[in-house]
């Protein structure tokens, strides 16, 4: 959606600080070892955490609330191994934990999170930590799961071996965290230089891991025994035959699920949308302010609202594949594909992640190495099938496909036209991918290391809050751009105002309105594909974001009295043909309208150069797409 | 036991382990795997293979990393059995030779 993901500004704390107190506190250590649960739990904001490995990619803010100081600011970082950065999520954490980083304060002190069950290897991140001489409480990590399966390890001892304070703790279940709060509120515990302690030379891979090792015997380290659960689900899921299937299979399904389950779902909230605004009709003195609140704002948005049970669908299943560690197993699977287009399995996370939406997405790019990599996946990444077009397929695919089915119910002939949408957008993000790495973009390998995380069963909370937080934009984007540009619609197809016989003042006919001759003015671009002025209108305004499509055709309809009582499925066909809407779906697959993922774009790659490239590639291939659709379709009807 | 000799860690079959001797990579990627575990003296296990044919799980120090065949194919491994170095010695060894 628009605007959906643009991270939260965060004001720091204000007021006075008592002198000698920590301010700012930066959250580090290896991916996944549970930064991001921690940080949830001590701020008590809902940062994105999904089960593989750099998931949290920039550096977030919070204030500390979990924990009783609220004058204080907690930084989470992406994870890392060590700090000479390997890709740029790693960079981030490195940049802000020296200071350098702009407009993030720097941190006067470091939670280290390490995870226990593989205590050995995440230490020798400590030794470069602890060598900045920034105060660090050591956190050790799910140190429950490790004690369950056989682990151990003295933290008292471990202390002693690192000079620092030593907390084990449980960031899931929220146990062991009032050390943090001591650590916090004590400085001078466990702070300032670190006289006993040999560190190993810094940014020697070899030493920091001898040295790891060293104190890890020292302290009594036993390694859990290894889970045998994510070994047999991965005989399965990574089977030769079944691994590719199922991965298949769980995507048809999703679409299968999002018609089967969530069409009725958004019929029945439709009607109540309807009725709502049925109930409020005579609530309303009739004349102009009827007309706009009732006709144009309120058609509006619940032609947008009425998709929200099926988007949310949506988000419900991405975020189990994410939570569960299904991710990175599809990058693994993926990883041959990408390198016939000259990427490998890490690009594909983004790309399967841009089905939700684009944004986040483009920012999951960080943890590809290369560079040029890194562009051609950000440049492909608008083509895959955000949730934004969603409304926009539901809404034709409901219009002007039948609702055939195939296979004895198997699969229906809607769910084929939408995995059609899904495929094209697929199919463009490759093709261009390969035009890119085989051209401007051609660089030499670099190697395809993916850590595989144990499988976690997704929380219902974890799952919940994912679904809310989704609703809630989406209902806060309906509530500001949508009303925005609903109610500059009515306005500009109620002016110029025009004298009646009798001498009353009247509205115009949408055709002769400002907005009418507004989509006159560009209807001979769009004709040849069989759009429309009415149509001409809705594209102009979609540019802002896509879905904004389907409120402008609610307004339009709404506010012209011989389409006035249709419902907006039936209003359509008085302006399309078969070819024009399956010409529009493709318009849609392929064209960039979309500021939000634009302005991402631009802040990513660091130049305005690439956004405007990619509209006006994307809007070209768009074009040409929508005009051999519609001619294809005309000449196949006669 | 297999009696073919393997050098090179592309050419573990899965469910062997085998010990890691050298990575012959560039410094960052050699630097980036061996703060994943990839260090020398440290015992791997190929797990399994992608169902394409490649890249490769491998499983180290309790973790399961993914490498592709080419990756692979410049970590150099000896069998679990001819272990011979002390690895206390070895590691100081290293110290030693950092430090200096």
């Amino acid at each position: 959606m628009s605007s959906c993901c643009a991270p939260p500004a965060f004001e720091p704390p204000a007021g006075p600080q008592a002198p000698g107190k920590f301010r700012t506190v930066a959250l580090i250590g290896p991916p996944n070892s549970g930064k991001s649960t921690l940080f949830n739990r001590l701020t008590g904001l809902r940062q994105k955490v999904a089960n593989y490995p750099g998931v949290t990619v920039e550096q977030r803010m919070g204030v500390m609330a979990g924990v009783g100081r609220n004058d204080l600011t907690l930084i989470d970082l992406p994870g890392i191994y060590s700090l000479t950065p390997y890709s740029e999520d790693a960079r981030v954490a490195v940049e802000v934990l020296a200071g350098t980083m702009h407009g993030t304060p720097k941190p006067d002190a470091v939670l280290l999170v390490l995870d226990s069950q593989h205590l050995t290897r995440q230490l020798m991140l400590a030794a470069p930590i602890l060598a900045t001489g920034l105060p660090t409480l050591v956190l050790l990590n799910m140190t429950d799961l490790m004690e369950q399966r056989g682990g151990k390890v003295d933290s008292l001892q471990l202390a002693r071996e690192l000079s620092a304070p030593v907390a084990q703790i449980s960031a899931v279940h929220g146990t062991g965290l009032n050390a943090i709060n001591l650590f916090l509120n004590q400085p001078g515990n466990g702070t300032g230089s670190h006289p006993s302690l040999t560190l190993p030379v810094i940014g020697n891979a070899a030493s920091a891991h001898t040295w790891a090792a060293q104190v890890s015997r020292r302290t009594g380290y036993r390694a859990p025994l290894s889970v045998e659960g994510t070994q047999k689900i991965d005989s399965v899921l990574l089977h030769r035959i079944w691994g590719p299937l199922l991965f298949l299979a769980v995507v048809i399904g999703v679409f299968e699920v999002v018609f089967s389950i969530g069409q009725p779902l958004s019929d029945g909230f439709g009607d109540i949308l309807a009725r709502m605004g049925d109930l409020a009709r005579p609530l309303l003195p009739t004349g102009w302010m009827q007309s706009l609140v009732l006709d144009g704002i309120w058609k509006g948005i619940s032609s947008v609202l009425v998709f929200l049970p099926q988007i949310l669908l949506l988000f419900l299943f991405i975020g189990i594949l994410e939570d569960s560690g299904y991710l990175a197993r599809a990058a693994l699977i993926a990883d041959r594909v990408m390198r016939t287009i000259g990427l490998n399995g890490k690009a594909f996370i983004p790309l399967l992640s841009a089905y939700a939406c684009a944004v986040p997405a483009i920012m999951a790019t960080r943890t590809i190495e290369n560079k040029r990599d890194r562009l051609a996946t950000i440049l492909v990444t608008p083509f895959m099938t955000c949730s934004a077009r969603l409304p926009v397929y539901l809404l034709l695919i409901a219009a002007f496909i039948p609702n055939t089915v195939y296979l004895h119910g198997v699969i229906g002939l809607r769910t084929i036209v939408m995995l059609g949408l899904y495929v094209a957008g697929f199919v463009a993000a490759f093709t261009t991918a390969r035009i890119l790495k085989s051209s401007i973009l051609k660089s030499s390998e670099t190697p395809f290391i993916l850590e595989l995380p144990q499988y976690r069963m997704p929380t219902l909370q974890s799952l919940a809050l994912r679904v809310i937080d989704r609703g809630r934009i989406f209902m806060k984007n309906a509530g500001t751009v949508i009303v925005g540009v609903t109610m500059a619609l009515w306005v500009l197809a109620h002016l110029p105002v025009i004298h009646t016989a009798t001498g009353a003042i009247a509205a115009p006919e949408l055709a002769s309105s400002v907005i009418g001759r507004l989509g006159h003015f560009i209807e001979p671009v769009i004709a040849p594909l069989g759009f429309n002025w009415k149509i001409g209108i809705g594209l102009l305004s979609s540019v802002l974001a896509r879905e904004v499509m389907v409120s402008t055709m609610g307004t339009l309809y709404g506010t012209d009295p011989s389409t006035q009582a249709l419902s907006l499925q039936t209003a359509l066909h008085h302006d399309m043909t078969l070819g024009g809407a399956l010409a529009l779906m493709i318009f849609f697959a392929f064209a960039m309208q979309c500021t939000s993922t634009m302005a991402v774009v631009k802040r990513e790659t660091n130049s305005w150069k690439w956004p405007i490239v990619q509209f006006i590639y994307m809007l070209v291939l768009a074009y040409g797409a929508a005009f051999v659709v519609n001619h294809v379709t005309m000449a196949l009807l006669g | 036991m297999g009696a073919r000799k393997v050098n090179v860690l592309s050419e573990l079959s899965v469910g062997q382990s085998a010990v890691l001797v050298a990575l012959d990579l560039p410094e960052t990627v050699q630097n980036h795997l061996m703060h994943m575990g990839f260090v020398p003296d440290a015992e791997v296990t190929a797990v399994r293979r992608a169902p394409a044919g490649d890249p490769t799980v491998y499983s180290i120090d309790g973790l399961e990393i993914a490498l592709r065949h080419e990756t692979a194919e410049a970590i150099r491994i000896r069998p679990v059995s001819t272990s011979s170095t002390l690895p206390e010695a070895t590691q100081n060894m290293e110290l030693a030779e950092v430090a200096r």
